[in-house]
């Protein structure tokens, strides 16, 4: 009787915490999203309650679209983070493969090595990056961003594939060797199909902090045809301080893509943290 | 498996082909530049043409008082950054994962959910969203205060000098808060059932075995959530440029060491920039998360007790 009651008050307390902290982490978002459809008057007379008939509005999306160039720098980001997951997924698979399959000299030097990325941020490098860069006449390519996202990206999915890859059967390698299978074929064949659910979970990791990056196109693509739409919602939203509706909906417009990405993917993403690869 | 002889065997090429696209392109793109950055600290544009200088800009940074004020000023916005991380996002992320492991709770991937949201956020829209709520001009913040009756408690807090870097710290706290939390979560989760029982029945239940049983098991996720704190919060750059500028307002208050080499580096208003003393401070950054690096893994993991089931 004292046991249950007490697990009662431990089951309210745990939720009560939840729900606090939930409204902390959706409050901000739901507030901008929601005052993004009102009129000015409304935004500001009355800022938490939900548009109605009177204060519904679409005039900040109307700036948007007449003033933004959004659809372009969407396009842009889209292009990059493709590209530059594509790229991440199928030569760290390789390494990973190579790293986690074949016993060779230099093995665990090699791993190391690639290694070095997960702790030092790519970041530092911006310096030389740009020489570089301007030196290949990349500046204000999509091509040096996803350059550059790839070399950011591969150390760690390096590391969480070769661990995935090395739970892969080595019976099941085997038999293909026997029946005459290239390493290629094993790899392409056999084992990155056994891999995906680990492949996803680092295209999530690989990709948010690419759709998210400031600094990058701010400083090695800053021209109106490669903005992506990080940049270029920050640009927007320096000009247009003063205009609420636009800013809003400008933040609006920013914000959906990436949460229905995460909406579809989260629970690979969850599965991927929970999975033991970062333990 | 057995170990296969490798000396008769051709060269086996294979491994190179795999190997070779990442590895070409991470040297490429980072190792390098990385070299080249430590490289570039090393001189100095006179009259157009580089010259060697040896450490000469790095005794500049710290010795000019100008760059050394500005450089120390950025450092310790950027540790009390650090500080205020690993007091409030850390704890916060271990109870909200503490109870989100809870066992029979429902609506837990809900929570989970929606608790990661502010995470995948860019840094432009989290910036911005916290720069509205909090302004004076639309008054959320004040009517929030009003509420729980502290409306005298509010201030503009971003825009004054002593508050400014903190509320940017818990704006970042409230972003990231999800990380630690997963990690955690995951780190509880793999607690076998078996020795949870065990204390159960050695009457060892709710908050005493938490802090008996589950906190010393989870450490070295705890450890490893530190050291990447510390990493991300010494590479942080945008929060700062987007909610308060390249000026790090108000008057370099929240100036931290990103900020601080991109002004240097490109520079702002009337001062040019200097790609050499750019190339210092990243170089001194480097430095820093180096030796962070190298003191989580000589002092701290070492002594993490690590147990096996």
């Amino acid at each position: 009787m004292h046991k249950a009651r007490s697990s009662k008050i431990r089951t309210v307390a745990a939720h009560a915490i939840l729900i606090a902290y939930t409204a902390i982490a959706l409050f901000p978002v739901v507030l901008i999203v929601v005052n993004s459809f009102k009129t000015r008057q409304a935004i500001f007379r009355s800022p938490l309650s939900l548009p109605d008939s009177e204060t519904f509005s679409l005039i900040g999306y109307q700036t948007v679209f007449a003033q933004g160039n959004f659809a372009h720098y969407f396009q842009s980001s889209l292009i990059v983070t493709m590209a530059s997951l594509f790229l991440v997924l199928l030569f760290g698979a390789m390494a990973a493969f190579a790293l986690a399959e074949y016993r060779f000299r230099a093995n665990a030097l090699m791993g190391l090595y690639l290694a070095i990325g997960i702790m030092i941020p790519i970041r530092l490098g911006t310096v030389a990056i740009l020489e570089m860069m301007v030196a290949s006449r990349l500046v204000n390519t999509l091509a040096a961003l996803v350059l550059v996202y790839t070399a950011q990206g591969l150390p760690l999915a390096i590391f969480i594939l070769s661990e995935f890859m090395k739970q892969v059967s080595d019976d099941l390698k085997n038999a293909g060797r026997i029946d005459g299978f290239s390493e290629y074929t094993i790899f392409f064949r056999l084992v990155l199909p056994l891999v995906r659910p680990a492949m996803a979970t680092v295209a999530v990791f690989t990709m948010i902090p690419i759709w998210n990056d400031l600094w990058f196109p701010l400083i090695l693509a800053p021209a109106e045809a490669t903005k992506t739409i990080t940049l270029g919602a920050q640009v927007f939203i320096g000009q247009f301080v003063t205009n609420w509706n636009a800013v809003l909906s400008t933040l609006s417009l920013a914000v959906v893509p990436v949460l229905v990405l995460y909406l579809i993917f989260s629970r690979q993403l969850i599965r991927g943290i929970t999975s033991g690869a970062v333990k | 498996m057995a170990r296969r002889s490798s000396r008769k065997r051709p060269i086996r090429w294979h491994i190179g082909v795999f190997l070779a696209p990442a590895t070409v392109i991470y040297t490429a793109v980072m190792i390098l530049p990385l070299l080249g950055t430590l490289h570039l600290a090393l001189f100095r544009e006179v009259d157009r043409e580089q010259v060697f200088v040896g450490l000469d800009n790095f005794s500049t940074l710290l010795g000019d008082p100008r760059w050394s004020a500005s450089f120390w000023n950025a450092f310790r916005n950027n540790i009390w950054f650090f500080v205020i991380h690993m007091l409030v996002q850390n704890p916060v992320g271990i109870l909200l994962a503490a109870v989100l492991s809870s066992p029979r709770l429902r609506l837990r991937t809900f929570y989970r959910t929606a608790i990661f949201v502010p995470t995948i956020l860019s840094f432009v829209i989290v910036g911005f969203t916290w720069k509205l709520i909090l302004s004076p001009l639309w008054g959320i913040a004040p009517y929030f205060l009003d509420f729980v009756g502290l409306k005298s408690l509010f201030a503009p807090w971003l825009g004054k000098e002593q508050y400014a870097l903190t509320t940017l710290s818990l704006i970042s706290v409230w972003q990231f808060v999800g990380i630690p939390m997963m990690l955690i979560y995951a780190a509880l989760l793999s607690i076998p059932d078996g020795v949870l029982e065990a204390a159960e029945i050695d009457g060892i239940t709710g908050m005493s075995q938490f802090w008996r049983i589950k906190l010393p098991l989870i450490l070295p996720s705890i450890g490893i959530i530190s050291i990447l704190t510390f990493i991300g919060n010494f590479n942080a750059f945008d929060l700062v440029y987007t909610s308060q500028g390249a000026m790090a307002a108000p008057n370099f208050s929240t100036d931290i060491l990103g900020t601080f080499l991109y002004r240097t580096f490109f520079g702002f208003q009337l001062q040019l920039g200097d790609p050499h003393m750019g190339a210092a401070i990243a170089s001194m950054m480097f430095l820093i998360i180096l030796s962070g690096v190298c003191f989580y893994l000589v002092a701290v993991q070492r002594r993490l007790v690590r147990y096996q089931f």
